[in-house]
């Protein structure tokens, strides 16, 4: 169990940069997400903690110790593939008891601990089957298996989840996080879905394009974004961005787009031109009240919520509201933010400016 | 009648199947007729016209392993009774056996050396396509280029500044020579054959190995190389059955005791006029270890043949 510091991380291949310089810290015991599109340097980041690769510069600590540069023998890491990477020329037993037989445990002790192993992910049963007939799901609890056969420090997981199908893949995702909870291993989780992170993580990194855009738990990720990428990938519908040119001092508590004033959290940094003014669907009401006009355009059912998409002079707007409320495509309806939540960005820069909301969260690596 | 886009038809199946049947028996003729003249008398092997019905005789094979010589009627008449079935073919002929002949030397040459340079073409090949196919190495496109460019010429085109280089090494004539030479040869379809196989073979194999605890090398010994046992074994069949045939070097730098079996089996033509049933039991003796080795081995060539075509 064990805590991992990355500083500064750097990984280049040839003029190619994986990933620029990174930093965050993972907690002991933490289930922790690297989240992002692909190519955006997650799974490079996931590869030199486990040591794949090795970081061009900067510093990786697992425990207090400086491992960046150690052949992954020496880690003490378990590595979970997406493909699973079971060895196809042994049977699930022998997968399962292959780590321990490189650390010489007698065959005695190897047993005993498959047997235990197994017994955790309910695999006794085809303990003996050779692993290229297995289901998808038991080809991820037997890799599972042999990851935490051998008790190492932290397990790595490169979007485990990834090749199952949409229905497995919830279940699977809880049978992991309950493992994870019973295990209390430090546990880093690579995913490019924004749900499966936000349902299992305790802590996420948002990375995009090598850069690490935002590191945070869930709720601060979603509700303080700390850059527009961050608050466009994260949420489904995504945040609304309603552009707009003006100046904004500190101290202020509205945002003025045009002749409308918006009330915001108070705003702790000066920025003037071209901005961004940013609320979550969720956080729009449709009253007659708003101070803004919209038509609607289009409604999605979703049960107990529905999506009315509207056009305003700010571009399109999706709000969620409750299902029960009747709106009708071609309504002029005026909309109302909820000023507490609602964040400001830099067009220019992409980041989000820092208020009385977001004040500490804005973690970036 | 119901048609089927996938099935075959019965008829079909059958003249397809008559098809293949005819083609593999035509092209075992030749292969079929020098089995049958090595159990030939020398006197049946020349008749005219051709004796396909016969009485067996293993003249053959013992004149293939003696040298024998030519004594008069009384000396004959004066030696004891033949010991063993090859003495008693031998006296027939008014002839008694004076030595072994080369042949099993002959032989066991080209065991050693069809075998030493497939163990270890193969050997060097694997090691070289595992880097190839694993680390990034400067220019290595070039690099395989430049391995496949020794295929471009017929290697005999060499043949001549070979022949200086070895009698100038003293590798002329060695069972190391040869198997140096056959090696250079084979080497480069080695490393691309099998780098073929290890490229298929997904990388975090080895990767789930590192982080399991082993080293690189034991993460290609105990992981890769069962993966690529397909691969190795085509392409192993592949340098034995060039090795083991190979003619004109064999000639040009063997004579003695490095000798194989190729240039060996025509000179057993003129030691005692056109002995047809001894070359014939040579040649037959000759095809057997790649016939068995091939046949241990077919499991994996058929897979070797058509492996990657399905991606499992």
């Amino acid at each position: 169990m064990a805590e991992i510091v990355i500083k500064s991380v750097r990984k280049d291949f040839g003029s190619f940069t994986a990933v620029k310089e990174s930093s965050f810290k993972i907690e002991d015991g933490e289930f922790f997400m690297l989240l992002g599109p692909s190519g955006c340097g997650k799974t490079t980041t996931l590869r030199m903690i486990a040591g794949l690769e090795l970081p061009s510069s900067g510093e990786i600590f697992l425990d207090g110790e400086e491992i960046s540069q150690l052949p992954p023998s020496k880690r003490d890491i378990a590595f979970v593939f997406q493909m699973f990477a079971l060895y196809p020329h042994m049977n699930v037993r022998r997968n399962i008891s292959y780590p321990l037989v490189s650390q010489g445990m007698k065959r005695r002790d190897v047993k005993a601990k498959v047997a235990e192993v197994s017994k955790i992910l309910g695999i006794e049963n085809i303990l003996d089957k050779p692993v290229g007939g297995l289901s998808g799901g038991d080809r991820q609890r037997v890799a599972l298996g042999r990851a935490i056969v051998r008790e190492p420090k932290a397990f790595m997981m490169d979007e485990p989840l990834g090749a199952l199908d949409a229905e497995f893949r919830e279940h699977m995702s809880e049978e992991l996080r309950a493992l994870h909870d019973r295990m209390g291993a430090t546990t880093v989780y690579v995913t490019h879905d924004q749900l499966e992170a936000m349902q299992m993580g305790d802590k996420i990194v948002v990375m995009n394009n090598a850069v690490v855009e935002q590191f945070g738990t869930p709720q601060d990720i979603y509700d303080k974004p700390a850059s527009l990428f961050v608050a466009d990938f994260i949420g489904s519908p995504s945040m609304n961005f309603l552009n707009y040119k003006g100046d904004v001092t500190s101290g202020q508590k509205v945002a003025k787009l045009g002749e409308h004033i918006i009330n915001v959290p108070q705003q702790l940094e000066d920025a003037s031109g071209k901005l961004v003014l940013g609320v979550r669907p969720e956080h729009i009401a449709l009253s007659d009240s708003g101070s803004l006009r919209a038509e609607v355009q289009a409604v999605e059912y979703l049960g107990t919520t529905q999506i009315v998409v509207m056009q305003s002079e700010f571009g399109e707007l999706k709000a969620r509201v409750d299902s029960s409320m009747s709106v009708d495509v071609g309504d002029n309806v005026g909309v109302d933010f909820n000023a507490s939540t609602i964040t400001l960005f830099d067009q220019s820069s992409g980041l989000a400016l820092r208020s009385e909301l977001n004040d500490g969260a804005l973690q970036r690596g | 009648m119901s048609f089927s886009v996938t099935e075959t038809s019965s008829r079909v199946k059958w003249i397809s199947g008559t098809l293949v049947i005819t083609y593999a028996l035509i092209t075992m003729i030749p292969l079929v007729w020098i089995m049958m003249t090595s159990f030939k008398t020398p006197p049946d092997s020349i008749s005219y016209p051709p004796k396909v019905f016969y009485e067996p005789s293993l003249e053959g094979y013992v004149n293939l392993f003696t040298t024998r010589t030519r004594v008069s009627p009384e000396t004959l008449a004066s030696l004891p009774p033949p010991e063993n079935f090859a003495e008693e073919i031998v006296r027939n002929r008014d002839m008694v056996i004076a030595g072994p002949s080369k042949f099993s030397g002959r032989f066991l040459n080209s065991v050693i050396i069809g075998f030493g340079s497939t163990f270890l073409s193969v050997f060097l090949g694997t090691l070289a396509a595992y880097a190839f196919s694993r680390f990034k190495i400067p220019l290595a496109d070039d690099l395989l280029f430049f391995i496949l460019s020794t295929r471009m010429m017929p290697p005999i085109a060499v043949a001549i500044p070979i022949f200086l280089m070895y009698r100038k090494l003293g590798l002329s004539d060695t069972h190391l020579g040869m198997i140096l030479l056959y090696t250079a040869v084979n080497i480069s379809l080695a490393v691309w054959l099998l780098k073929g196989f290890i490229d298929e073979i997904p990388r975090e194999y080895e990767e789930a190995a590192l982080i399991d605890g082993y080293t690189r090398f034991q993460a290609f010994y105990k992981v890769v190389l069962p993966q690529a046992a397909t691969g190795i074994a085509s392409t192993a069949i592949f340098c034995l059955i060039f090795a083991w045939n190979e003619y004109a070097f064999a000639v040009l730098l063997t004579s003695g005791t490095a000798q194989t079996a190729p240039p060996f089996i025509p000179t057993i033509i003129g030691v005692g006029g056109l002995d047809w049933p001894a070359i014939a039991a040579g040649a037959t003796l000759f095809l057997l270890p790649v016939m068995i080795f091939t046949v241990m081995l077919r499991k994996h060539l058929l897979r070797g043949i058509t492996f990657g075509a399905v991606r499992k």
